[in-house]
């Protein structure tokens, strides 16, 4: 096959997935639509006064002992239909995950190098990663209600990937061309593949806290604290990795450019990133501080990253001003 | 667990001392909430250097911004935000920072070492009331049955003590502390590290023609900036020639965005080492040339057209080649031939053109970076070349106490427009002047860090404590027994001070081996 070849099949693929994701994402909105509030019957046996706590363990009544039981009632409660349009919604999430990588390697064998040298090419190497983890997630636990939000998000994102960041496919200028590049990228973008997840989970929970919107809907979710734990768990994988990529882009910035930090914009969020969701972890641990007030924290460490791959990619002048 | 401040109304707050005020400072520092808010305030503080260009990286643009915001340029530059890194301010901050995360490690370090030999606590009265918690019966006396729990939680790694007959305490995940204490610890010693770099450690540039050859002095390189206590004199003076610099730029698609763009690009370099050691290398982009006492790295490129200017007599005034700086993508680059060994002292200006195209708009430039059709358009200039003595740079011609030179018939201003191979002779009996050809130069950074290693070390045991702080769980897991006639009664439970989702199946697996265990005996 040519390259022009293989770029076109890097864009049916990509074509094909956003078209996959967005009616697992119907699919997913189905399912949440038609779910049974899981907590309704729950919650009224559920409230027993758990009086728990003593020593220093982190939290009065962390345990909910009726948890195992409400999760076996979403299976008998939720009709039919709802749970076949989740089951064809987890598929096509594997599938569209799938045409999502496919998209990566045959855009990678069009331009013969990693195929991570620009926005829109991260952007759909992101989208497979947020897909990536939220169908591992589904291996491990029940998060059939996660799925319309993170598809809806991967949609949305490979919509204006495709169309305003669009680039053809090309080679790279040489201070790209390094093993570290592969390395610190791809990391990179797996993180950031865990944030958003993150991020919404975090949000999840931050709105569930306060019923936004009715209380209903929010009961078909899990309930809040089983929110921010989820949201913490995703975010402690998320942060080392993040870490890492700090490290391998120090490493890589010395190689290229002679100086292991420059303080180049895109030095400087990627910093901006980390130190904010160090803040997250550490806003969690401390005792007085609010649970919601470390989620704001880590709402606004996503936003630090959608900055970082949106304005200062193309408004701030830097070494990685090619990466537009 | 923070102590009870809250004092009843009637009870007076101690007046507090100097040092009162001092500790009170201290442990306002050191708490977890500051170094909360230093954190945030640190990302914050980092933000206007991306917003606003940086003295450091680009002193000609930060000048221009400033000169185009004549307001606000000026009042932020005082606020230091076009040098936003060293400014007091952010010093403040992470100085702040670095002094709480010191205090905060000394007197967790002193608690975790306390904790690290002692004993898990004594069993808590009632397990019922922890996170965790199951319990069962079983036949047999407390000694067999305290014995099987103690091994049961020997197995799993846990750290066991019995306070009495009737219980066993249990404590595992230590390594999650001291993950943390490392992780934090590592984080000092990253700074200490960029600190070293910083006072010791320097960074010179400067500019090869291939066939040329530098030593490693400090007046021989074009900038030299040491840290603030490098001792100039220990430069380890090692030799480089550029053999050979190569250069690869995209011609084979033309009309491609990436046509002309630069593929490629190596030094090829012969090292003579202090010790007289020799070795030939090569110095490209991400491949820096790594020596004892610095590394050289090629960041820049572009071409030295080779020049001779010789006097009326035949007599060589000017020889070599000379570096022209590129301005844009295709290298049509500025330079300046200085030939200051001329009686009556002259030199020239102008462009160099690797493929050099006439355009009817822009004038001379150049259409693409490889040398297809290489032209020198210059100006020449008689007069003071360095009046006053004054440094001047290489890449231009200081034409303060110079005067322009003209054509013979005094209408227009002389242009000088060579191709390799050819020459001209200059007006007034000043000689001639001819091209020789085109080298390429590199332009190396060369950079000695003596702090990298440390920094680098400590990012790597950052990311480990990290990994092991985050992932290892610190559990507690008590055993009670109740003799009751033939049987035992067993109470097991489970404490963690994180979410630990695991906690309860540990505790009614060693329940059920108990239980499990002693019923089939
Ligand atoms: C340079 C600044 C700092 C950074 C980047 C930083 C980062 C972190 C991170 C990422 C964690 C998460 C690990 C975990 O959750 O177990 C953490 C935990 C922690 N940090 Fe820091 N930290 C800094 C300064 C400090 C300071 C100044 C203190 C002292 C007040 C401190 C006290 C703690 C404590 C006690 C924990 C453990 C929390 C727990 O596990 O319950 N840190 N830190």
């Amino acid at each position: 096959m040519t390259n022009e070849m293989l770029a076109q099949n890097a864009n049916y693929a990509l074509a094909s997935a956003a078209l996959v994701i967005t009616v697992a994402m119907l699919c997913y909105a189905l399912y949440l639509a038609q779910a049974v509030p899981v907590r309704e019957q729950a919650t009224a046996d559920a409230k027993v006064p758990a009086t728990v706590g003593g020593g220093d363990s982190a939290e009065p009544g962390t345990t909910d002992p009726d948890e195992g039981g409400a999760a076996a009632e979403v299976v008998s409660e939720t009709p039919a239909r709802a749970r076949k349009a989740a089951g064809i919604a987890q598929s096509l999430s594997w599938l569209g995950a799938a045409l999502l990588l496919l998209s990566c390697i045959f855009r990678g064998l069009a331009v013969q190098r990693f195929p991570l040298g620009n926005l829109f090419e991260f952007s759909i190497a992101g989208a497979f990663f947020a897909m990536a983890v939220y169908c591992v997630a589904t291996l491990r636990r029940d998060v059939r209600w996660l799925g319309v939000f993170v598809t809806a998000f991967v949609t949305l994102l490979l919509m204006v990937a495709s169309t305003a960041w669009y680039v053809e496919a090309d080679e790279l200028v040489p201070s790209l061309k390094s093993y570290w590049l592969p390395i610190h990228v791809t990391v990179a973008t797996l993180s950031v593949g865990i944030f958003v997840v993150g991020a919404i989970v975090s949000a999840l929970y931050l709105m569930s806290d306060r019923g936004v919107g009715g209380e209903r809907f929010w009961r078909k979710l899990p309930d809040a604290k089983s929110l921010e734990k989820f949201s913490y768990s995703l975010h402690i994988i998320g942060f080392p990795l993040w870490t890492f990529t700090l490290i391998a882009g120090a490493i890589w910035a010395r190689e290229a450019w002679g100086s292991y930090w420059n303080w180049d914009p895109k030095e400087v969020w990627t910093f901006v990133i980390w130190t904010v969701y160090a803040a997250y972890l550490h806003a969690r641990a401390t005792k007085n501080t609010s649970r919601r007030t470390a989620n704001w924290i880590a709402i606004a460490g996503f936003a630090c990253i959608v900055i970082n791959y949106t304005v200062v990619n193309f408004y701030f002048i830097g070494q990685h001003s090619y990466a537009q | 667990m923070a102590r009870s401040t809250r004092s009843t109304p009637d009870v007076t707050q101690p007046k507090l001392g100097p040092i009162g005020y001092l500790r009170w400072g201290w442990r306002q520092l050191t708490s977890m909430r500051t170094a909360l808010f230093l954190l945030l305030l640190l990302a914050i503080g980092a933000v206007p250097g991306s917003v606003f260009p940086q003295r450091s990286l680009d002193p000609a643009r930060t000048a221009d911004w400033i000169a185009r915001h004549e307001t606000t340029g000026p009042t932020l530059d005082k606020l230091g935000a076009f040098e936003v890194y060293s400014s007091p301010w952010f010093s403040a901050i992470y100085l702040l920072l670095f002094i709480s995360l010191i205090g905060c490690i000394l007197p967790r370090t002193a608690v975790h070492w306390k904790a690290l030999r002692s004993k898990p606590p004594r069993a808590p009265r009632r397990l019922a009331r922890l996170e965790a918690h199951a319990d069962g019966e079983v036949d047999g006396s407390l000694e067999e049955v305290r014995a099987a729990a103690t091994a049961a939680l020997r197995g799993r790694r846990y750290r066991v003590a019995s306070h009495d007959d009737a219980s066993v305490s249990a404590e595992k995940g230590y390594a999650k502390e001291t993950g943390n204490l490392i992780f934090h610890t590592a984080l000092v010693t990253l700074i200490i590290g960029v600190a070293v770099g910083h006072l010791w450690g320097w960074k010179a540039d400067i500019v090869v023609p291939s066939g040329d050859s530098f030593v490693s002095t400090v007046t021989r390189y074009d900038t030299f900036a040491p840290g603030p206590l490098v001792d100039e004199s220990t430069l380890s003076p090692f030799a480089i020639e550029v053999e050979e610099m190569t250069a690869d730029f995209n011609d084979r698609e033309p009309g491609a965005a990436t046509f002309g763009q630069p593929r490629d690009f190596e030094a090829h370099v012969k090292v003579v080492e202090e010790d007289g050691n020799a070795f030939t290398d090569s110095v490209k982009v991400n491949h820096p040339l790594e020596m004892k006492g610095a590394t050289v790295f090629l960041l820049g490129n572009g071409y030295a057209p080779v020049v001779t200017v010789k006097d009326k007599a035949g007599e060589v005034l000017y020889q070599g080649a000379t570096p022209f700086l590129a301005q844009d993508g295709n290298y049509r680059s500025t330079g300046a031939i200085k030939v200051g060994a001329a009686k009556e002292q002259f030199g020239f200006v102008g462009l160099f053109l690797p493929t050099a195209f006439i355009d009817p708009d822009q004038g001379p430039i150049s259409v693409f970076p490889d040398t297809k059709s290489p032209a020198l358009a210059m100006s020449m200039y008689t007069g003071e070349l360095y009046p006053d003595g004054r440094p001047q740079s290489v890449f231009t011609l200081d034409t303060a106490s110079m005067e322009k030179v003209e054509t013979k018939d005094g209408k227009d201003a002389l242009r000088l427009w060579l191709q390799p191979g050819e020459g001209a002779t200059l007006p007034d009996g000043k000689g001639t002047i001819t091209f020789d050809g085109v080298e390429r130069f590199a332009g190396f950074s060369v950079r000695h860090d003596p702090g990298k290693g440390l920094t680098l070390w400590s990012a790597l045991a950052a990311l480990a404590g990290l990994i092991a702080t985050l992932t290892i769980k610190r559990r507690r897991v008590f055993v009670r027994l109740v003799q009751e006639g033939e049987v035992v009664r067993v109470d097991v439970g489970g404490m963690s001070k994180d979410d630990d989702e695991g906690l309860l199946e540990i505790v009614q697996e060693i329940r059920d081996e108990l239980v499990g265990q002693s019923r089939t005996s």
